[in-house]
């Protein structure tokens, strides 16, 4: 199921604008690594370029490999549709679809891929993601509700939920607890931990107790200067990033000096 | 996709064979980069063969089949190598490409024929003479009668639709929430949109029977501006009411913290914040009714002559205007109503712009 | 309007000295919400009015009339004695509309999903005012056009059905004439609320929130899937709304279509042959040379439209009233 991820030679675009330049890089799979930095370095625009939502945006584009398993996925017969569902994704803000159930929510994607599917099956995928999701108690009794109905942390499980359902090899979090209160975030947090057993993780957060508590790895990116595009600077284990950072900068982040 | 052997215990066979199930995941077949370009050229090459061959006939017609044969190439091109799912992809983006350009076409026809057969009758005497005394089959004469009854009827329903139609809105967003006979609010909200479906020859009638049948008024440019009046009210009302939901709520707490009454913090706060929304939106209401012929034809139908007072008898409009020469059916009469038609598009099209400005340099946009 | 006025030297409505002490419900506040207010009862009024008028109006040509009134065909209400009904009317209306919102209402959505979501920014920008422009050209003036522009291009097309498709009762052309026709005028019709169907409904395509059209894609989605998940559910009141107004457009639609019909009082099948009125063309068309009688039953006429439109218009509001828990604005 989990993939590994090398990024060589990376560098991502918005129309003219540089956002980020030569990220190198590699996530390992069944890991949760963590990319932390400043607002505006580029971490999330590199997260999103894993999967190919960067170029959702218009004008936006990357220049650079991005290797699936030795698969580049900006390669000339990549279809962006397949990487999507392949890599997953979870949003800041929950983003269930508010005209949905929960159950439809969950089932979501795997609609998608049309045929005809046994009721039944789908009720087994529901309740196994939604169990992944270690939402299926809160929620069993009430699955015909809008998704909207649930409180935050809560929507942005069934989003979790929602995400792997269709089983996707790499799972992409943007900064996923940045809404949420202290106890749904823990709840997420315990999440990721069993989640990492299946899928290969890879989490922005502006939180460094929270990278210092999930993550395995953790790459910190900063912006090289005012209008600079963003780099990364490195990237290490996380205890070594956060007990012994080789650059001056990192220590200055993690330290609480900047950012 | 439903590789879920554990990858742990893969020997080399099988992750050569995990490799190549994950390409075909990525790529699923894809149609190469040119595939579109070939199929429009492919097509377009049979249908001009059958258009030699066959009964297939004209520019319209072949283009027509080239269009057809297109989406048929396409749709079972990428359906063999892409799947059912992409199939209907490229089906729907050419459908809603289709869709555009068989809309723009008439609808830029509609400006060129106005363009083209109004300019042959713009002069200066055309805007600053009446009709009174030219006979339908001469030359000559002007619409300068219905541009004053245009601008005074207009203008007369704008005074009274504006503050009616902004009003109801801040009623319907600002207090109706918070109030505590929820009904009212609901069925002004509910008749607000009723009335935006009412046909404008029905409020024609309705001022026909309550003003003139009734009341004893006679037929006037001030009827007319009563039906404009009605007819605008909606739009008002809903652009207005879209305007003011827009506003961030904190705005408004941020002002009812300050200790600024509620009415103030509307006026002060709210409605400066929505107004480019508001004049745009009154811009568009102004000029959808100046266009309005029916309730002109019931409340003060038309004349030749000048007639600057709008509570006295009939009084011509542009809309009227061009409706009577165009029906006069003579060659100069309908030259003279492509002349009104420019006009009253130009005027229109000159609110429209107008709006448009106001909403760029007011800043507040979404 | 109420004219409440302050009492000369009155405190303003700032907060007094003494702290929070001060009125419950400030004077300021009371006459604009009373102002305000009254604007909308102002609307109820004139709503109520206007079937109340019409109705009282309409009574003298329904008591006079010796035609069942909805089953008559002919209009000859000034005749001794009166006989009226509005078949033919009715029948006109809704072919028409029915011919414009088949017509209008894929192309116009099409038309709002290109420039929302298919066009390039400067396209989208470019095209997206050209249609708003375009929304604003006056019925008449497509009525113009469709007589002087649209109809002899048409005469083909019309030609072709009748001679391929002649089977179906519908495209049967017996007099071999295809102009100022139902279809013409239907059209006419659907290009007229074409801009307005597309215009709204580009409204509120753009403001489908961002992280929905995300989510779909992140699912894998394809651009069309990404529609039909993310857009169009949460477009869906806002497209109702806009065929709404289209079809609101169309049913009312007077001038465009008085120009185009050639009018005849009969019940025809046959779109593509001249013939045909509506409503409300036929208000326009019989105004000036009706009688008093005449009058009173144009009201009548007028009157069942208002019904028609306003029962369009609630069944309108029920539909999207029912998706209101899922509507996305909670």
């Amino acid at each position: 199921m989990a993939k590994r991820i090398d990024v060589t030679d990376l560098d991502i675009y918005y129309g003219s604008f540089k956002a980020v330049e030569g990220a190198t890089f590699s996530v390992e799979p069944r890991s949760i690594t963590a990319f932390i930095g400043p607002s505006g370095c580029g971490k999330s625009t590199v997260l999103r370029s894993l999967n190919r939502m960067h170029e959702v945006i218009p004008g936006a584009y990357v220049d650079g490999d991005v290797l699936l398993d030795g698969e580049d996925i900006y390669g000339a017969d990549i279809d962006p549709v397949n990487v999507r569902r392949t890599i997953g994704m979870v949003f800041q803000r929950p983003n269930p679809f508010p005209t949905m159930s929960i159950y439809d929510n969950v089932v979501a994607g795997l609609r998608l891929e049309g045929g005809k599917r046994r009721k039944a099956d789908l009720d087994d995928m529901v309740e196994k993601s939604l169990r992944g999701a270690n939402l299926w108690e809160e929620v069993k009794d009430r699955l015909d509700r809008p998704g909207s109905s649930l409180s935050g942390g809560q929507q942005q499980r069934l989003c979790i939920a929602r995400a792997i359902a269709v089983e996707p090899q790499v799972l992409l979090m943007d900064e996923p607890c940045s809404a949420l209160d202290p106890i749904s975030t823990l709840a997420i947090e315990d999440l990721m931990e069993e989640l990492k057993e299946r899928f290969t993780i890879v989490i922005v957060t502006h939180n460094m107790q929270q990278a210092a508590r999930v993550s395995d790895t953790t790459a910190f990116f900063n912006l090289s200067g005012v209008g600079k595009p963003g780099r990364l600077v490195e990237m290490a284990t996380t205890e070594a990033m956060f007990s012994n950072p080789t650059q001056q900068a990192t220590e200055d982040y993690i330290s609480g000096r900047f950012g | 996709m439903s590789d879920t052997t554990n990858p742990r215990n893969l020997s080399d066979d099988d992750r050569v064979e995990s490799d190549r199930l994950l390409h075909d995941a990525l790529t699923g077949g894809k149609l190469p980069r040119w595939a579109t370009a070939a199929v429009a050229a492919a097509a377009l090459v049979v249908a001009i063969v059958l258009n030699l061959l066959t009964s297939v006939d004209g520019v319209a017609g072949t283009l027509v089949v080239a269009v057809l044969l297109f989406v048929a190439f396409q749709t079972l091109w990428s359906f063999r190598v892409e799947g059912r799912r992409h199939a209907v992809d490229r089906l729907a983006t050419t459908a809603v490409y289709a869709t555009f350009v068989i809309a723009l076409a008439p609808l830029v026809a509609v400006l060129l024929t106005v363009i083209v057969q109004g300019f042959q009758v713009i002069s200066a005497e055309f805007l600053t003479t009446s009709m009174r005394g030219v006979s339908p089959r001469a030359e000559g004469g002007g619409l300068y009668h219905a541009l004053i009854g245009t601008l005074q009827q207009v203008g007369i329903a704008t005074l009274f639709g504006v503050p009616l139609g902004v009003l109801t809105a801040i009623y319907l967003v600002e207090y109706a929430p918070s109030a505590k006979n929820r009904r009212l609010a609901r069925a002004v909200s509910f008749f607000v949109d009723v009335m935006t479906g009412v046909p404008s020859v029905v409020v024609g009638l309705f001022i026909y029977t309550a003003f003139v049948l009734t009341l004893g008024m006679q037929r006037s440019g001030f009827a007319a501006s009563l039906a404009l009046t009605i007819l605008m009210l909606p739009v008002i009302v809903r652009s207005t009411e879209e305007m003011l939901r827009i506003v961030p709520n904190e705005l408004r707490e941020a002002s009812f913290a300050l200790g600024i009454p509620k009415w103030r913090t509307i006026l002060k706060v709210v409605l400066p914040t929505a107004l480019s929304g508001i004049i745009t939106g009154a811009m568009l209401a102004i000029a959808r009714v100046a266009g309005e012929t029916a309730p002109l034809l019931l409340t003060t139908f038309f004349t030749n002559s000048i007639n600057v007072n709008p509570f006295n008898g009939p009084q011509a409009a542009l809309p009227t205007f061009i409706w009577d020469q165009f029906n006069s059916g003579t060659d100069p009469s309908r030259s003279r109503a492509w002349g009104g038609a420019l006009v009253l598009i130009v005027i229109v099209m000159l609110l429209y712009a107008g709006a448009k400005l106001i909403a760029r340099y007011t800043g507040v946009k979404k | 309007m109420s004219t409440t006025v302050e009492p000369p030297g009155a405190p303003s409505s700032a907060p007094t000295a003494d702290g929070i002490k001060g009125q419950a419900v400030r004077r300021g506040d009371r006459v604009f919400l009373g102002l305000s207010r009254g604007a909308g009862v102002m609307i109820l009024a004139i709503m109520a009015s206007i079937a109340a008028f019409l109705v009282w109006r309409a009574i003298p040509s329904l008591q006079a009339n010796t035609a069942n009134f909805f089953t008559e065909t002919q209009w000859s209400p000034d005749a001794e004695p009166a006989f009226f009904g509005i078949a033919a009317l009715a029948f006109g209306t809704l072919m028409t509309s029915i011919i414009a919102m088949l017509l209008a209402v894929p192309v116009g959505i099409g038309i709002a999903l290109f420039i929302a979501h298919y066009a390039g920014r400067r396209l989208a920008a470019v095209l997206g005012f050209v249609t708003d422009l375009l929304a604003a050209v006056p019925s008449i003036i497509f009525g113009m056009w469709g007589l002087a522009f649209l109809m002899p291009q048409m005469e083909g097309l019309l030609v072709w059905l009748s001679t391929y498709l002649g089977f179906i009762p519908l495209f049967q052309n017996d007099l071999e004439q295809y102009t100022r026709s139902l279809a013409i005028a239907g059209t006419v019709l659907a290009i007229m609320i074409l801009p307005t169907i597309s215009a709204i409904s580009r409204e509120v395509f753009v403001q489908t929130p961002r992280e929905h059209i995300e989510a779909s894609l992140a699912l894998g989605a394809t651009r069309w899937e990404m529609v039909r998940m993310a857009i169009f559910p949460f477009a869906k009141p806002g497209m109702i709304s806009a065929s709404m107004l289209g079809l609101g457009r169309a049913l009312g639609e007077t001038i465009a279509v008085a120009l185009i019909l050639s009018a005849s009082f009969d019940i025809n099948w046959h779109i593509t042959e001249p013939g045909g009125t509506t409503f409300a063309a036929n208000i326009a068309l019989k105004w000036n040379e009706a009688g008093t009688i005449g009058l009173s039953a144009l009201i009548a006429s007028g009157l069942v439209l208002f019904f028609i439109t306003l029962a369009v218009n609630m069944a309108a509001r029920i539909v999207i009233a029912r998706r209101s828990d899922f509507s996305g604005a909670n």
